[in-house]
């Protein structure tokens, strides 16, 4: 067993699975509280990734081009949660998937318009751009370490909001009993707008954070919400602590799948066959364990109380 | 009663003026998602070779459609099936993606049109699924790695990881290099692909790293080249384990990677079947055209999308203008008489082209430009190791 490629994989599922967190506690809240199914979430990731983007290049500075670009991205997601939302909070599920699935075209074929096909190549500082070595074939890319420190700074942001400000109380209510919160004098439409605008900006903030590994792309958030999907389905949907969780787990399961599972195949079967069917299981291994926890437990393995 | 309707509109768009009207041309591309860097070019290079022509194959007119594929076999097909019986074209052209290919092939070549790969050459088309009506203006897929594995030889690289996306062109490409490299093949990693690919290598490249591998082999086309040069960059991976490449550089991606500052790619060697310095008339014309009408040097895909359109013109104008005249176009096709940029080609008996293949290095132009020049032939009139799974005579 070679431990030192154990340990890289293990973070590099850890980086992974905090990206996940960052996409899927936006769309936990707002499927949570607002019960609201949001596909155009991914769009919004991209919006950010592209906006992002376009700041690095016009200001020269990554890091400058992310303070901005998150509250812009938070301010399109409360353009949207104004215009497309609020009329279909009171429709059903498939009304709304209509129309963000609608609105995933919009916005897809207006970065298109505006920033052309080929996507943003997003530069880096050169202290960022390097790799640190930790001895014994242990070498990472300082930029993943920034995502993995990015990523728990969020979490531990997002847990302290939820579970000590009075903010975090209304949305731990919202989740729990919407029209008793509403009854008893908050206003919720506000409180809707913020829970929205939030989810924007953390999916937007996910998206800039991997423009510059993967490039910003049109049709990235595609990529990227389908997984998302299956960590809050697994997590318990509106629960925080399940998308935290949930992200980590899948993030894990997928990279450490892609890592090992052809040399796991070769064990028991030849190399040829594993190396043609690795991939493929690999590529289902989420949805297997979706499956799995879908049927043992279907409310997710950590939903919100009271619901 | 479906059926019925629709053999009734076939029969009144069949029942239309023969050929008063002209070559018609589907030309199936990618004009959505981030490929659409490459459809794009693909379409100027169409537009420039039709340009050339005046419109006019000899005293007929042609017409182009072009259709976007989505970069998904399904909605490749569902163009094609359109191309072929709403338009009734007499030739389906273009298609990047072997995927696509395989999923399209049958609607057309079932309705007796042409069609003209000018790019995806999967192993399949090439061996037992070829076909009488179907023509390729670019390579099969295992070519251009064979000669890569060619001159990994020739460097004394002994053993490789291989990295690829997992479609059908991703494993011709695992293939062709295996079947000529004679060093050991340390690992390969097949990555998801298509409209929502696999763009983060993490786990792969740590695996390739780890493998202790002298080389590392990648096909990655179109976007997904940036960002592999991005990670294994941000790896430091350069010094340890050198990337040999097929598709993965381009004109497309070249001034994408000059203007990140990405130096890691000056110099790197790839083997191709064209390149812009080939120093015959067509490619020079071409090229020249191209620069000034688009400001950009053409990509290999803008190159066999050119000799597509001039192939089907050469076809069209030996038959007088006569699309019913089946025989004498796929006679005309399999002369392969027009000047094509890569110089000239003789068909093999599956219609892909038994041409040279040339290794290529990244340089500065006299402008500062990134682009491409020739720096050895690697093999010389090499046919395709499927021709003879091929039925065709």
């Amino acid at each position: 067993m070679d431990y030192a490629l154990l340990l890289v994989q293990t973070l590099n599922g850890v980086q992974l699975g905090l990206l996940l967190f960052l996409v899927a506690s936006g769309l936990t809240l707002v499927f949570g509280i607002l019960d609201f199914v949001n596909l155009a979430h991914g769009a919004l990731y991209m919006l950010g990734a592209f906006i992002c983007a376009w700041l690095t290049l016009a200001l020269g500075n990554f890091l400058i081009a992310m303070v901005i670009a998150v509250p812009v991205t938070a301010g399109a997601g409360y353009l949207i949660e104004r215009t497309v939302a609020r009329p279909l909070y009171a429709r059903d599920h498939l009304d709304q998937v209509l129309a963000t699935f609608g609105l995933i075209l919009v916005i897809d074929t207006m970065v298109h318009l505006v920033f052309g096909p080929e996507g943003i190549a997003v530069p880096l500082p050169a202290w960022l751009n390097g790799q640190l070595d930790f001895g014994a074939n242990v070498i990472l890319p300082t930029y993943r370490l920034l995502i993995i420190g990015f990523g728990i700074l969020t979490a531990f942001g997002l847990f302290w909001m939820v579970t000590y400000t009075k903010i975090g109380m209304l949305i731990r209510a919202g989740a729990s009993n919407r029209t008793m919160v509403s009854a008893l004098g908050i206003d919720i439409q506000t409180l809707f707008a913020f829970v929205f605008a939030l989810g924007a900006a953390l999916a937007g903030l996910a998206g800039m954070l991997i423009s510059p590994i993967t490039e910003a792309s049109i049709g990235m958030g595609n990529n990227i919400i389908i997984t998302a999907f299956v960590v809050i389905i697994v997590g318990g949907i509106g629960s925080m602590k399940g998308a935290f969780i949930g992200a980590m787990l899948i993030g894990l399961i997928d990279t450490l799948g892609r890592s090992f599972l052809d040399t796991i195949f070769a064990l028991f079967m030849s190399p040829a066959a594993a190396e043609t069917s690795a991939p493929a299981i690999s590529a289902m291994l989420i949805y297997i364990i979706m499956a799995a926890v879908l049927a043992v437990r279907p409310q997710g393995l950590f939903p919100p109380k009271a619901r | 009663m479906n059926k019925t309707l629709t053999a009734l509109l076939a029969a009144t768009v069949l029942a239309g003026p023969a050929f008063a009207e002209g070559a018609k041309i589907g030309f199936v591309t990618t004009l959505t998602t981030g490929a659409a860097v490459i459809g794009n070019d693909t379409k100027n290079a169409v537009d420039l070779a039709i340009a050339h022509l005046g419109g006019m194959a000899g005293d007929t007119p042609l017409e182009v459609i072009f259709a976007d594929d989505g970069f998904s076999p399904e909605t490749g097909k569902q163009v094609t099936d359109k191309l072929v019986k709403q338009d009734d074209v007499d030739f389906v052209a273009g298609y990047l993606w072997s995927n696509v290919l395989l999923a399209s092939r049958k609607s057309v070549v079932d309705a007796d049109k042409f069609l003209i790969s000018a790019n995806a050459g999967p192993s399949q088309i090439a061996g037992v699924l070829c076909h009488e009506n179907f023509f390729s203006t670019s390579w099969q897929n295992n070519q251009t790695p064979m000669a890569m594995g060619e001159v990994l030889n020739q460097l004394g690289v002994n053993s490789l990881y291989i990295m690829a996306p997992n479609y059908a062109a991703g494993k011709d490409m695992v293939a062709g290099v295996e079947s000529t490299f004679d060093g050991e093949v340390l690992g390969t990693d097949l990555t998801k692909w298509g409209a929502d690919a696999q763009l983060d290598f993490s786990a792969e490249l740590a695996k390739a790293r780890a493998s202790g591998a002298e080389g590392l082999f990648i096909f990655y086309p179109g976007a997904a080249s940036g960002a592999f040069f991005r990670q294994y960059d941000q790896l430091g991976m350069k010094d340890d384990l050198p990337v040999y490449s097929v598709f993965s550089v381009d004109a497309l991606s070249l001034p994408r990677f000059q203007d990140a500052g990405f130096n890691a790619v000056m110099g790197s060697q790839f083997t191709q079947a064209w390149d812009p310095t080939l120093d015959n008339p067509a490619n020079a014309k071409f090229v020249a055209d191209y620069i000034e009408t688009y400001g950009s040097y053409p990509s290999f895909y803008a190159a066999q999308a050119y000799d597509s359109i001039n192939l089907i013109a050469s076809a069209v104008a030996a038959v007088g203008g006569d699309m019913d005249d089946k025989d004498g176009l796929r006679a005309a096709l399999e002369a392969a008489d027009y000047e094509s940029v890569r110089g000239d080609y003789t068909y093999g008996n599956n219609h892909f082209p038994i041409q040279n293949f040339y290794l290529r290095e990244v340089v500065e132009d006299e402008e500062g430009r990134w682009t491409t020049k020739v720096v050895s032939t690697v093999f010389e009139n090499h046919q395709d190791s499927f021709a003879s799974q091929c039925k065709l005579p």
